[in-house]
């Protein structure tokens, strides 16, 4: 059985979609130049066209945290962004964090405190945490749960995230 | 007739995109054109010879909500936006993105049900159906969403001012003018006329610094929409409250204030007693819906509970 409201317009027909055209992001200290349609995300960018797949596709709604890649050194969710509005930005991916085999500290933390079990929402947790520690707000666990809110991680392994994070940020000299 | 402000397949503004482009994914929103207004100089936050603030249009909601200025004189705005989105969210979305954000609405999201805010004349799904975080105030038989912005609320309370630019020049719309109650045009969220784009948001010289309070009531303590939330700036003379604002997010289709409520409180001791009335004439007609009535409640004890805490804090 169907019911049919006239709830939505229909998609405009005699509109020529937009060719993909040249898109050149700096990512992880390269430039890569992608040719895409004007409407692919920040996401699907790294993802699907420069093949950098270790940032994570969630909800692709904003609402889990899995994409978050850092911007200039901001954190942001790049499933929220279009791809062709960062070309005169440094996007930072999981990929970018680490020295060759040396991890970022962040990194080693969260193993060594086991603060991920599947580990799909981990590459966001990290360039989330690199962005909170940089922001520098967090002070407290209370602090860090509450600017961590926008990772989920439905494994639940919150209790390590923190103390990873804590660990972290207590090694490094505190800001003026 | 729709306008281009509220035509599905418009041209629409593009900043931090953070509410847009989930539109466009849901189908809710399918521009034909997006023009990126990232370079636009509203990208600062800057004195204003009455002694207020102007915040531009561009700047993000992290940055506002940190700003030492900000901080100093307008806690509750920064504390009001700290409690919106995530910090992901804050990092990207912008001011004038902020005050342009559609409604979290169920079935506005929903393409599949009918939505007069989504699309005139097809009914509201809201109304019969699962209408939690919907409206308690200034509802229509057309629309009963609310405006789910935090930000909002304390600008709302401050009294700031809108700087408009457009096609026949610039304007300034007060806070209380900006966003609108559906009615029967519950597509029009605001008074923005086609073309129109926000270029800063202007904050008084009183910030009430000394006593504020931003209680947002929800169904988790981080990252989510308010059910229910209460700015209050208060001025206070030897025990007697000499100004008063509140308003109420979660509740209608815009932040909801009473000046005559507020008033009120003017003269009267900061006392439980005195916020009896004050209650009651904020949230005078309000009406619960089938999973909502229980706002009505929420909303009496939180405003009372944020006038309280509002006492209590000094910078």
């Amino acid at each position: 059985m169907t019911t049919t409201f006239p709830i939505n317009p229909p998609a405009p027909a005699a509109l020529l979609l937009p060719e993909p055209g040249p898109v050149t992001l700096h990512v992880n200290g390269q430039s890569i130049a992608l040719t895409i349609a004007p409407w692919t995300t920040l996401l699907d960018a790294l993802r699907e066209h420069a093949h950098l797949s270790g940032t994570k596709k969630g909800c692709d709604h904003g609402q889990c945290g899995a994409c978050t890649v850092l911007m200039n050194g901001t954190r942001i969710n790049s499933c929220l962004s279009l791809a062709v509005m960062h070309q005169d930005d440094e996007i930072t991916t999981i990929e970018g964090l680490a020295h060759g085999d040396e991890l970022h500290p962040l990194q080693q933390a969260f193993i060594d405190h086991d603060a991920f079990q599947c580990g799909y929402c981990t590459p966001g947790q990290l360039c989330s945490a690199v962005g909170l520690l940089s922001e520098g707000h967090a002070r407290t666990a209370e602090e860090i749960r509450e600017l961590m809110s926008g990772n989920i991680c439905r494994c639940a392994a919150y209790p390590h995230i923190v103390s990873a994070i804590q660990e972290v940020m207590h090694a490094q000299p505190l800001r003026p | 007739m729709l306008t281009e402000a509220t035509d599905p397949i418009a041209t629409r503004f593009i900043a931090g995109g953070t509410n847009l482009l989930d539109l466009m994914k849901q189908q809710v929103e399918q521009p034909a054109k997006l023009v990126d207004i990232n370079r636009l100089p509203l990208s600062a936050i800057t004195e204003l010879p009455n002694g207020g603030l102007r915040l531009g249009a561009l700047v993000t909601n992290a940055d506002t909500a940190y700003h030492p200025l900000v901080q100093g004189r307008y806690p509750l705005l920064a504390q009001t936006i700290l409690a919106g989105a995530s910090p992901q969210l804050r990092n990207k979305a912008t001011n004038g993105g902020n005050l342009m954000q559609r409604t979290r609405c169920y079935y506005f999201y929903d393409v599949a049900t009918p939505c007069n805010k989504r699309m005139p004349g097809s009914g509201c799904g809201a109304l019969g159906g699962y209408n939690r975080v919907c409206g308690i105030l200034g509802t229509s038989e057309s629309c009963i969403a609310t405006h789910p912005s935090d930000m909002c609320v304390a600008l709302a309370a401050l009294e700031a001012v809108v700087q408009v630019s457009g096609p026949h020049g610039e304007r300034t719309i007060p806070m209380a003018d900006f966003h609108r109650l559906p009615g029967n045009e519950p597509h029009r969220d605001n008074t923005l006329l086609p073309g129109e784009l926000i270029t800063a948001i202007d904050l008084p010289a009183q910030g009430f610094a000394q006593h504020y309070t931003y209680l947002k009531l929800r169904d988790r303590t981080s990252y989510a929409f308010a059910l229910v939330s209460v700015a209050v700036g208060l001025e206070l003379t030897d025990g007697l409250i000499t100004q008063a604002r509140l308003a109420l997010g979660g509740v209608a289709h815009k932040p909801w204030r009473r000046p005559a409520a507020e008033a009120m409180l003017v003269g009267q001791p900061a006392e439980p007693e005195t916020y009896r009335a004050v209650v009651q004439s904020l949230l005078a007609g309000s009406r619960g819906y089938d999973h909502n009535a229980f706002k009505i409640e929420l909303a009496e004890r939180a405003i009372v509970q944020a006038l309280s805490q509002a006492l209590n804090r000094s910078a």
